[in-house]
């Protein structure tokens, strides 16, 4: 084999591993096996199969997921057909607006519908469905519109000559060649939504738990550790089973049809096509921005009528004395406001420190190890698979106890959000690390520079930008990360999800606009984030 | 009949006459409008103006699939997720043909174009030359009133062309198509076709 030659010295490659396989180890193995000696006794066991309880959060679970996926499945088509299909003015901004909301953390999602709902739909089956066709359309569009875009248009104009009507082409053509992506994207969003926790702690109200929201109310309000032990391990095989058995199906599904990019996006001509394609335009803006809008807006209602008491409450510029409101007062508010945001961007920075130093030894090493990389990239994206429940769980039951007892440790919080953020940073920069042309390489040994210097020189200064992206997604994973953070939390030390969480689920009109506040603020940090890295690598595209 | 996109007008006040029965071969370089009469004709396309006509029936508002137009595209366009006999078998699915009537057919189709027994064979595996002869099929098999040919016989080596292109002329021929094709080969144009109209000419 060729490039042998100027390969990294072994013993750098295992260096760099290193840390990623500890990490890995220690922080998810460890914490999953710990789950598994606790659920494994027979009493649990026993508890949990004689719990009429748990079928019923079982069953709706899983059928909130099929609706969830269905409805979003229906809904993502339409934007994504019009994003592939039409040129107009505006489109990129349509496109980068469609994908909002799934940057969005999942309890700021929860919040903006909790404000936009009226009081009677608020707590209901209505309200979790439509915050998870909100939030996950951007993967239909996404998976199944970057599909969409590479279907020759003469496939369908074929299919019309023969006497298909317009309906008849899409089911009998373009749906069937679409099925691929519609499987992936299908299995995708199932994933989150049966996964769903955010989103039903803040819209489900008790009356509505999914298996994650049962399993946290059993391990941290009611005691029952080992039912919540064996739920989990319940759920990691019902989601492991759940990805092999999509990955079948897709596989199934998929045709060999050898397509290359193509742009036939094309104007809208007749006066109709021109008024749908405005038509539903409006509605996908109106539908992003409104439960958006109503979180600002509900942000500033206070008692009667719409003042800045909240807000100013929240910065402390006035005490809540001066601006006497309905059912609130901050006096004995439980939960600090304005700490909750220092210490998000305090815990997202470490957080974001951790997943690229680990993320990115693990992707050097992956890249360098060729195909024996393969067990080091799962063992990375194991986290990926596994519920954020789980996860919090999982450190919690394992560093309770000498030698590790780490409960107090303010870096348990930062530790988890660095696994969920891990996988992103290596799937970020893995493509750029392979398309590294070795010859590269070679020519730099070839001018003098040593395996070593060769490295420093071309990969790492290639993956600069992959790794800004990284750095990125992963501030704004964790500045969102909210189940395994239920576990870690503690009294006086909320990250900005759980004190909105705790702002919201608390009666009165103050600590209600307060919690709104919050979730403004996130909302407008995290799309700030993830805008910044998307301006910062259009705007290298363009220089390079 | 006039086409515009945007502000570029690509067909001008121009106007055809086709036979029944004639084969007629549309002749013109790259970007003089050809493809887009063929779209016009076949209803993918609206004019912005004038009228399409079959055995004086005006039917420029009628949508594709009532056409009853065939058309073989440059680039084939079979569907490639279903078998050779699926794509023959499409356009008789599509108006009502039974099972058997249609594998019937189906056959007979294959055996016109020299693919007997390619049936079961998925398109994707095909050659450039047996994947041109499905789709001369494909469009052939309902058996329509005027057949569109968009450049039928490009990427296709030399041998093969002459070949293929002699065949087209027979088999529309043998089965008394009116049709309407579209090249910038002068050559081919006259082995396939009755009439040779230059674009610019009309």
């Amino acid at each position: 084999m060729t490039g042998l030659a100027n390969r990294l010295p072994r013993r750098l490659v295992a260096a760099l591993a290193a840390p990623a396989v500890v990490f890995i180890a220690m922080f998810y193995l460890w914490p999953v096996a710990s789950l598994v000696a606790k659920a494994v006794t027979l009493d649990s066991v026993r508890a949990v199969l004689h719990d009429r309880q748990l079928r019923a959060v079982l069953w709706f679970t899983t059928w909130q997921a099929l609706v969830s996926t269905v409805a979003t499945i229906a809904i993502g088509l339409i934007p994504a057909w019009l994003l592939a299909r039409y040129e107009f003015t505006g489109r990129r901004a349509l496109t980068a607006l469609v994908t909002v909301p799934f940057v969005l953390p999942t309890v700021v999602v929860g919040a903006a519908f909790l404000a936009l709902l009226p009081d009677s739909l608020d707590q209901s089956v209505t309200a979790i469905l439509l915050a998870h066709v909100f939030f996950n359309v951007a993967v239909v569009v996404r998976g199944v519109g970057g599909l969409w875009e590479q279907l020759p248009q003469d496939l369908v104009a074929a299919a019309r000559t023969l006497g298909a009507s317009p309906l008849r082409a899409m089911r009998e053509v373009t749906i069937p060649l679409l099925a691929p992506a519609i499987y992936a994207s299908a299995s995708v969003v199932y994933l989150f939504t049966f996964t769903s926790f955010g989103v039903v702690r803040l819209l489900g109200g008790p009356a509505n738990p999914t298996l994650e929201v049962e399993i946290w109310q059993r391990a941290t309000r009611l005691g029952d550790v080992g039912v919540a032990a064996v739920l989990s391990v319940a759920q990691l095989l019902i989601l492991g089973i759940a990805v092999i058995w999509f990955s079948r199906i897709q596989a199934n599904h998929l045709v060999a049809l050898g397509l290359h990019p193509l742009n036939e996006r094309r104007r809208a001509r007749s006066r109709r096509e021109r008024i749908s394609v405005l038509a539903i335009c409006t509605a996908i803006v109106v539908a992003i921005c409104m439960p958006l809008a109503a979180l600002a807006e509900r942000s500033m209602r206070t008692g009667s009528g719409h003042t800045l008491a909240a807000w100013r409450s929240v910065f402390g510029g006035a005490t809540p004395s001066q601006h006497p409101v309905a059912n609130g007062s901050v006096a004995n508010s439980p939960v600090d406001a304005l700490g909750s945001i220092t210490t998000s961007l305090r815990v997202a920075i470490v957080a974001m420190a951790i997943s690229l130093v680990i993320g990115g030894c693990a992707a050097f090493a992956i890249a360098a190890l060729g195909r024996s990389g393969r067990v080091l990239d799962t063992g990375i994206m194991l986290p990926l698979g596994t519920s954020a429940v789980t996860i919090g769980f999982g450190l919690i039951l394992a560093f309770d106890t000498p030698p590790f007892d780490w409960r107090a440790a303010p870096l348990l919080i930062p530790l988890g959000h660095a696994l969920v953020a891990t996988p992103f940073v290596v799937r970020l920069l893995l493509p750029t690390l392979r398309s590294i042309d070795p010859q590269l390489r070679a020519a730099a040994a070839s001018l003098g520079a040593s395996p070593i210097r060769a490295w420093r020189e071309i990969d790492l200064r290639f993956s600069a930008r992959p790794l800004l992206t990284a750095a990125g997604f992963a501030l704004a994973i964790s500045l969102g990360e909210f189940g395994a953070t239920t576990f870690l939390t503690r009294r006086g030390r909320a990250t900005l999800p759980i004190a909105i969480e705790q702002l919201l689920n608390r009666p009165g009109a103050l600590l209600h606009a307060q919690g709104f506040v919050l979730a403004t603020v996130l909302a407008t940090l995290t799309i700030g984030v993830i805008g910044a890295v998307e301006a910062l690598r259009g705007w290298s595209d363009r220089r390079a | 009949m006039t086409v515009r996109f945007a502000d570029r007008v690509v067909l001008a006040d121009t106007s055809l006459t086709v036979a029944d029965g004639e084969v007629v071969a549309l002749l013109g370089p790259s970007g003089s409008g050809k493809s887009t009469l063929l779209r016009v004709i076949s209803g993918l396309l609206v004019p912005d103006s004038g009228d399409i006509l079959v055995d004086g029936v005006v039917i420029t508002a009628l949508p594709t699939h009532r056409r009853s137009i065939g058309f073989v595209f440059q680039d084939e366009q079979l569907f490639p997720h279903r078998s050779v006999a699926a794509n023959v078998e499409f356009g008789l699915r599509m108006s009502g043909w039974t099972k058997a009537r249609r594998a019937e057919r189906r056959n007979e189709l294959l055996a016109l174009v020299g693919l007997d027994g390619f049936a079961d064979r998925r398109v994707t595996d095909l050659s450039g030359g047996e994947a041109k002869r499905v789709a001369l099929a494909r469009t052939l098999a309902p058996s329509p009133r005027i057949v569109l040919l968009d450049e039928p016989l490009t990427g296709l080596d030399r041998d093969l062309h002459d070949q293929l292109a002699a065949e087209v002329a027979k088999l529309l021929r043998a089965t008394g198509t009116t049709a309407l094709v579209v090249t910038h080969d002068r050559d081919e144009a006259a082995i396939i076709d009755d009439r040779v109209v230059a674009l610019a000419d009309l």
